[in-house]
């Protein structure tokens, strides 16, 4: 018998914060045909041994949920048991329609968010429109929506994430339950990631995830595609955005297309097109970016068992700041004293040297499977293949090649078993083993910076919720990591000698070639990591969580090989082959309070590291074409402590504000110095006008203020061949503290289904306010990015 | 439907095969397996020789940095110079990490319309005059002549930009290019 299904998920404003076990899913049973209610229909909650009856009115309820994606089974006598996925999240009404006339599903809609992974940590979901809002922009400025969050930026379009003050190789990102493994080491490598491949994202503060890896020191960014309705339809989503700044856009779109027999095939795709993006005073030149991305997952669920496939490639070409290819430390020292750069070009869309292209391949496959009265198995495959091309200003023959050439290649598998037959209590446990080789082409001509290696991984994992009653639920895991990195690297016998290696490690080399020695490092690491941690309920309003995460991270290989000239930098970059893993411990509180009117979260960590790798600054070293800056890793103790507040208020039913506020203060506790490159503090202020009668018009105020960083290390003494003398470089100062207004304004509009179109306006520093951010690489050379116009139509079908 | 469910499952399981399959083959392609290949740097100046010659005889300036990129600073050695004299210059570059030795002053003087020198002095060294030129007219500087002035110590700066604007006012932030040699000598005038 077929019969028609219509999902409908109301949620409340909390969505960004909310995370509740004490949820109600209200549900009501209708015949679509004339609306009358269906009594007597069973519900079971799949997995959770949950079960009800719907009543004379049709309804039925079920208490104590978790926020997350519900597999419910829905059978009534007159028909066939079918599922239906439903998202909780706080409070959720869902009306299930069942219809025998009509074959067609005119709509499906499912608003939430992503389950949460975990019980006690500070965890935090980005909107499905904070991502569209952000839709033209990368991953990183998306996330910056989060408190906590701030970036690492190379310029406007190279963003990386950084979480509670940590960065890189600290943050693992999850893209469709595939650990990315593109390069993450670099400053100048963003994630390879399109921000509308997933309409899931969010950000697990800290190593509490283990389950995804147990060096995720600063957190884990979980991305992933929002849960197709087992069911037949049809329907597709396209975003148009056009910039100002850049003079360009973006667009986007996929289509999803599901069947009732819970087979469902999606494809995605997004091209980016930016020109040089423009400073209020200047054009930042050869500063654009082409990027284009396409997804397409095939897959089957059901409720025994399912499987997936999901393929996704990703291009970017992103052209580096021109003033910030220089030759040498007195260029430097002359850029950090002038107010302008060295190069201003008219604008152009074309990219040339220096810029970088990075093409990103991944291929999952998955399959799971449910055992009655026991649990679930699930087990993944996936390929992954990062090639990065990195071109610098160079002559003659060798203009147009690559300066670094890198083709990075991962498979790994993992699986995992899920029991959750006893209600309130699940263990999951599970195995990775991981296999990488990179190669870095000589065809260059230029000594490699990161040599050929190969690495090998091995983990196992278990992690448990129990609830211990309806106030107290407590989890914990334990998991152990192997890895092991073979590589055979070049090195200058010069700096074989400098480095003290001929001494530590005379016994890898493997061919003396005269000038340059062939050595083969291999090195292993044993990682413990674990987390242990508890969320109670202090009513149905304020909730507690408090996590403590031990995680230990093997160096990577930009920490431990790292050697030689960065040319689009001009630093010479040195790693050490002595570095071994470093090891955090970590305690985060939070606690929360979110009802309709208003809510607040306040959220102080304390991390203590211990051998934490960094690189900063240390020197010069003098070649024929001058000076360069040493930038070279050490491993330290430190301590990272801080606070993420936010705080909203619905003043009444059209206006609301929110306000947060971060800050974080890094400190090496064996120098008794500050750490580098800590984020400012910041404060975001907005307040919002909503009038949902005419068509959902939204119009926003936000405030951003960033303090200036007041605790950074010394800078450093070098020798001026220009000036003949002893000068400070001035590399480590900070800027000044700056101030940012932005405009947003949005309404949806009905073309052929309800609210199909919704077009935004956005202006970004409003008041085309010159500032420049301590944690952009090109902070040196130019003023940061000023107004920015942005239009953006959405259009779903 | 049970028939339905295995053949389903062999189909899964065969899927899963094939695209192991093809990523065994594709890991195999790459030849990271092997030894790597050594990456000797081509575009490398090791050694700028000046050789300045007077009618008393011929003095040198040199600059030597075997190891490139690597932690050993360049040598930099430089003769006295005689005060209130003319010195007709000439300078050669060599990449000595080949055997024999590769002259970049050819290369230099092949494409003279994308080189140039330009010397900046301090102290007792009074003048620097171009006496080449390129295609186009504009000075390169592998030929110059350098006037001392009165006894004393004096500082010789000698960049080689790549690429320059040209012509230029032998400023070098508004010539531009990119900076292939930029090594500064100390000299003693008597």
């Amino acid at each position: 018998m077929k019969y028609y299904l219509y999902v409908f998920a109301i949620f409340c404003s909390s969505f960004i914060y909310a995370q509740d076990c004490n949820s109600i899913l209200l549900g009501e049973i209708v015949d679509f045909h004339d609306n009358s209610t269906l009594s007597g229909a069973t519900i079971n909650i799949t997995g959770k041994n949950l079960s009800t009856v719907s009543k004379e009115n049709g309804k039925f309820t079920f208490k104590n949920l978790c926020d997350g994606v519900l597999e419910l089974e829905i059978s009534h006598p007159e028909c066939t048991t079918k599922f239906v996925t439903v998202t909780i999240n706080g409070n959720t009404f869902s009306e299930i329609r069942l219809e025998h006339h009509l074959e067609k599903l005119n709509e499906v809609k499912v608003i939430g968010d992503v389950p949460k992974s975990t019980n006690s940590a500070q965890e935090n979901i980005l909107s499905v429109k904070d991502i569209e809002r952000n839709s033209g922009n990368s991953l990183g400025d998306a996330l910056k929506k989060i408190v906590g969050v701030s970036t690492l930026n190379t310029g406007g379009n190279i963003v990386k994430p950084i979480i509670q003050g940590l960065n890189g190789s600290r943050i693992l990102i999850l893209n469709n339950n595939v650990r990315m493994q593109d390069m993450e080491w670099g400053e100048e490598h963003a994630p390879n990631v399109d921000v509308n491949a997933n309409q899931n994202i969010s950000v697990i503060k800290g190593a509490a995830a283990i389950e995804y890896g147990g060096d995720a020191i600063g957190g884990v960014i979980v991305l992933e595609p929002l849960p197709v309705i087992r069911t037949d339809s049809l329907f597709g989503k396209t975003q148009l955005n056009l910039s100002s700044n850049g003079r360009g856009g973006n667009v986007t779109s996929s289509l999803t297309k599901s069947y009732k027999s819970g087979l469902y095939i999606k494809a995605q795709g997004s091209y980016k097109k930016l020109g040089d993006l423009e400073a209020p005073d200047y054009i930042l030149s050869n500063t654009g970016i082409n990027e284009s991305g396409l997804s397409l997952n095939v897959g089957k669920r059901d409720f025994k068992q399912g499987w997936e496939g999901y393929y996704s490639y990703f291009n970017s070409e992103i052209g580096i700041l021109r003033a910030s290819h220089i030759g040498n430390v007195d260029d430097l020292i002359n850029a950090i004293n002038s107010d302008v750069p060295s190069v201003i070009n008219d604008f152009t869309y074309d990219i040339t040297q220096p810029y970088q292209e990075v093409t990103h391949h991944l291929g999952k496959l998955s399959y799971y499977r449910r055992f009655e009265g026991f649990g679930k198995w699930t087990t993944q495959y996936d390929f992954q293949q990062n090639r990065r091309f990195e071109y610098d200003i160079r002559v003659g023959d060798d203009a147009d090649k690559a300066s670094l050439d890198l083709k990075l290649t991962t498979h790994s598998v993992l699986t995992n078993i899920k029991f959750d037959a006893k209600e309130g209590f699940y263990l999951k446990v599970g195995a990775l083993g991981r296999y990488q080789t990179n190669f870095a082409n000589p065809d260059t001509g230029v000594r490699r910076l990161i040599p050929d290696y190969d690495k090998y991984d091995f983990g196992l994992f278990a992690i448990g919720s129990y609830e211990l009653n309806k106030d107290w639920t407590l989890d914990a895991g334990a998991r152990y990591d192997f890895s092991r990195i073979d590589s055979k690297k070049f090195y200058r016998v010069s700096r074989w000698e400098e480095r003290g290696y001929d001494v530590d490690f005379a016994d890898i080399i493997i061919e003396d070639l005269g000038t340059q020695l062939l050595v083969n490092p291999v090195f292993d690491y044993h990682n413990f990591s674990g987390t242990a941690g508890f969320h109670y309920e202090l009513n149905d309003k304020d909730h507690l969580r408090f996590n403590y995460a031990y995680s230990q991270r093997a160096p990577n290989p930009s920490e431990l090989f790292s050697d030689g000239l960065h040319h689009s930098a001009a630093r010479i970059e040195l790693g050490d082959l002595r570095i071994k893993s470093e090891t955090s411990s970590k305690l985060s509180v939070s606690l929360e309070r979110n009802t309709s009117k208003w809510g607040y979260t306040f959220a102080p960590f304390l991390n203590s590291m211990k051998d934490f790798i960094l690189v900063e600054p240390t020197g010069v070293e003098f070649t024929i074409r001058g000076a360069f800056p040493i930038w070279s890793y050490r491993q330290t103790d430190a301590i990272l402590l801080g606070v993420d507040a936010s705080l909203y208020n619905n003043w009444s039913s059209k206006v609301r504000t929110d306000h947060k506020f971060a800050w974080v203060k890094g400190t090496d506790t064996e120098t008794d110095t500050p750490l580098i490159n800590i984020p400012a503090a910041n404060f975001t202020n907005s307040i919002t006008y909503t009038i949902p009668k005419w068509n959902n018009f939204l119009v926003s105020l936000e405030s951003q203020y960033v303090f200036e960083q007041t605790r950074f290390p010394d800078n450093i003494e070098v020798f001026s061949p220009e000036q003949q003398e002893n000068v400070i470089l001035d590399i480590n100062t900070p800027p000044d503290a700056y101030h940012l207004l932005s405009l947003n304004t949005e309404a949806s509009f009905t073309l052929k289904n309800k609210n199909d179109l919704t077009v935004g306006l956005t202006a970004s520093n409003l008041l085309n306010t010159n500032y420049r951010d301590y944690l952009n690489r090109q902070r040196y050379f130019v003023d940061d990015m000023g107004r920015n116009i942005s239009l953006r139509l959405i259009f779903n079908y | 439907m049970k028939t339905s469910t295995t053949m389903r499952r062999n189909k899964t399981l065969k899927t899963v095969l094939a695209l192991s399959l093809m990523a065994t083959v594709l890991t195999s392609c790459s030849s990271d397996d092997d030894t790597p290949e050594i990456v000797n740097e081509e575009e490398i100046i090791t050694t700028m020789t000046v050789t300045l010659t007077s009618a008393d005889g011929t003095a040198t300036f040199q600059s030597q940095d075997l190891d490139g990129d690597g932690p050993n600073a360049p040598i930099i050695t430089a003769d006295n110079l005689t005060a209130n004299t003319t010195y007709v210059g000439s300078i050669e570059l060599l990449n000595e990490t080949e055997t024999p030795a590769e002259d970049i002053t050819e290369e230099v003087a092949e494409e003279s319309n994308e080189h140039q020198f330009f010397f900046s002095l301090t102290g007792s060294l009074a003048e620097v005059a171009y006496t080449d030129e390129d295609a186009d007219g504009n000075p390169i500087g592998l030929e110059f002549e350098l006037t001392t002035g009165d006894a004393g110590s004096g500082t010789i700066t000698i960049t080689l930009r790549h690429e320059p604007t040209k012509p230029n006012d032998g400023n070098l932030t508004e010539a531009g290019g990119e900076t292939d040699i930029a090594q500064t000598f100390t000299v003693v005038v008597e």
